[in-house]
């Protein structure tokens, strides 16, 4: 019985049109599978990986967790304080990081800057900022401002300014160019064209990157104290280096909790603002 | 009646710049023409989008621009507007002459010219009164500029974006986002950005292409009220001949960029629908067809 009914039946479409000649890509996948296979061997033997190791003296780590099995809770008040004091370094890092990214993020979107000698400027400045990495922005703020939380803050804000910078960017070069458009044909000046063209379009994107970009900062600013930029990671540091296994999984155990409650928080202003 | 209550209304919105143009004295000024095209030409690459074309619009008129899809209607609009630059020719607006426009030179003509487009345009994220409140940027003074960043508005421009939106019959959907309207909404909140921007000029880019007869319908019935009641001229490019003959009062036709067609709506028989679209274009069908033809 013929498929077609209705008006399709008895309507002759003529000879059917010649396919395009089936390009096979079986060559082009092998080529493809065998030149990654020789990236990924040659790396492995980079960073000598020997998993077959990780087995064998699987006793050894056994031995190391058992020490952690059972943490310790004298000094509880204190290393909970110091992650109020990590919180803290995260919330003003990703408050200078957003500082710092505005203006970045807007200057390096090609689509608003004023001139290409200027976006030029501002991506490579964002290049420069995430290139280093928190780590060595820590010991260089240590030398200027002293051991503590203040040259952790500033560690973070200005990486964390460049990565938001350049995600602002990218984000205000992908908007809808019509709404701005529009905006602009009234003969708005340019300011007003960014606060009622682009800033409505990339601001809840931008907001879903600031609170990802915190969450991130928690987990840097809870190891960055290893290098004297203060919070929980200097008793991280500290409790580890002195093989003092129980009060090391205290502060790992803090570190855990103090990173899925930042994360339920986050997810929920989230929701709440976008 | 509808357009003396619409003039009414408009006359009431523009209050505070009635000492520059009153509606009635707008009406009888003599009539030198609001755009002149001398030779307009716009080359994109190898392809010539518009070649020598000679034209002239006066204050009050309504006009539309037919034409096969590449035949150079939105290109001629984007020049009308200044959002790209002639390659040969001149535009004048008035007595300015478009291609020395720059910086607030450019934002001063943009405020006298309002854009219909064929998306709409609006920042869809904003609320339908902050769109229309867009049309009073170009307005803001002083220290207003900068309240207006924080969606700071005095109560005489939010005043005037309610009237506005009076106007549009969309006053019970001012507090909702844009993105939530209906497609012939979006468009009626469009055209009430442009009252709030109160320009000299309306260019409608296929204003009713995204919408359906019925739509378009009030979408045109709109623009040509509020056209008549304030001597707004409007420049329209539209797809279907049958609005430009029940709306326009002159009509320009293109052909690859060449203008074969200047008159009246009138005067726009089947042997020049030939010499515009190649062949006869495919009218409008049914009730559709009767009701614009009704009002041609």
């Amino acid at each position: 019985m013929s498929m077609l009914s209705g008006a399709l039946l008895g309507v002759d479409a003529g000879p059917a049109p010649q396919a395009p000649p089936h390009a096979s890509h079986v060559r082009r996948n092998l080529f493809a599978t065998l030149a990654l296979a020789l990236v990924f061997g040659t790396a492995a033997r980079v960073i000598e990986l020997r998993p077959l190791e990780l087995i064998r003296d699987a006793g050894n780590i056994g031995v190391f967790l058992r020490g952690y099995l059972h943490p310790s809770f004298a000094h509880l008040g204190e290393y909970a304080w110091q992650c109020v004091v990590t919180v803290c370094i995260a919330l003003w890092g990703t408050l200078l990081a957003v500082t710092i990214a505005v203006p970045l993020g807007l200057l390096g979107a090609r689509n608003v800057a004023p001139h290409r000698v200027v976006y030029f400027a501002a991506r490579r400045l964002m290049d420069v900022l995430r290139a280093v990495n928190e780590f060595v922005f820590a010991l260089m703020f240590v030398t200027a401002v002293g051991l503590g939380p203040f040259a952790g803050m500033l560690a973070l804000g200005i990486h964390t300014g460049g990565v938001l910078g350049k995600l602002l960017s990218e984000t205000i070069e992908s908007i809808d160019p019509g709404q701005v458009e529009g905006v602009a044909a009234v003969g708005a000046g340019r300011l007003h064209v960014i606060g009622f063209g682009v800033v409505p379009q990339v601001l809840p994107n931008f907001l879903s990157y600031i609170l990802l970009r915190f969450e991130s900062d928690i987990r840097s600013a809870s190891v960055i104290g290893m290098v004297g930029g203060g919070g929980i990671g200097f008793y991280l540091w500290d409790t580890i280096r002195a093989f003092n296994d129980r009060e090391a999984a205290t502060v790992i155990l803090l570190i855990v909790v103090m990173v899925m409650a930042v994360d339920v928080i986050s997810s929920r202003i989230r929701r709440l603002a976008i | 009646m509808a357009c003396r209550a619409s003039l009414n209304l408009h006359v009431r919105v523009t209050t505070r710049q009635r000492s520059e143009r009153s509606v009635a004295a707008v009406m009888t000024v003599p009539m030198s023409p609001v755009i002149s095209l001398d030779g307009a030409g716009k080359v994109y690459g190898n392809t010539s989008a518009l070649e020598a074309v000679s034209a002239t619009i006066h204050p009050g008129q309504f006009v539309a621009i037919i034409g096969r899809s590449g035949a150079g209607k939105t290109t001629l609009l984007r020049c009308l507007a200044c959002a790209t630059s002639l390659t040969h020719g001149t535009i004048r607006f008035g007595d300015v002459d478009l291609a020395h426009l720059r910086g607030r030179g450019l934002r001063a003509h943009r405020q006298r010219v309002g854009m219909v487009y064929q998306q709409f345009n609006l920042v869809k994220r904003l609320r339908v009164i902050d769109n229309v409140l867009v049309g009073r940027l170009a307005h803001l003074r002083g220290w207003r500029r900068w309240a207006a960043l924080a969606r700071r508005f005095s109560a005489t421009e939010r005043d005037v974006a309610l009237r506005c939106l009076h106007q549009m019959g969309l006053l019970d959907r001012v507090w909702q986002r844009a993105d939530t309207l209906s497609g012939g909404e979006q468009q009626r909140v469009a055209i009430a950005r442009i009252l709030a921007q109160q320009p000299r000029v309306i260019l409608a880019d296929e204003p009713v292409a995204s919408l359906d007869v019925l739509n378009g319908r009030r979408i045109m019935d709109s623009l040509r009220r509020v056209a008549t009641a304030t001597n707004l001229t409007v420049v329209a490019t539209l797809h279907h001949v049958d609005y430009a003959r029940a709306y326009a009062d002159r009509i320009l036709g293109l052909r690859a960029g060449k203008l074969v067609f200047n008159g009246s709506p009138v005067d726009l028989d089947d042997a020049r629908l030939v010499d515009i679209f190649g062949e006869l274009p495919e009218p409008l069908e049914g009730r559709d067809a009767t009701r614009l033809a009704s009002l041609a």
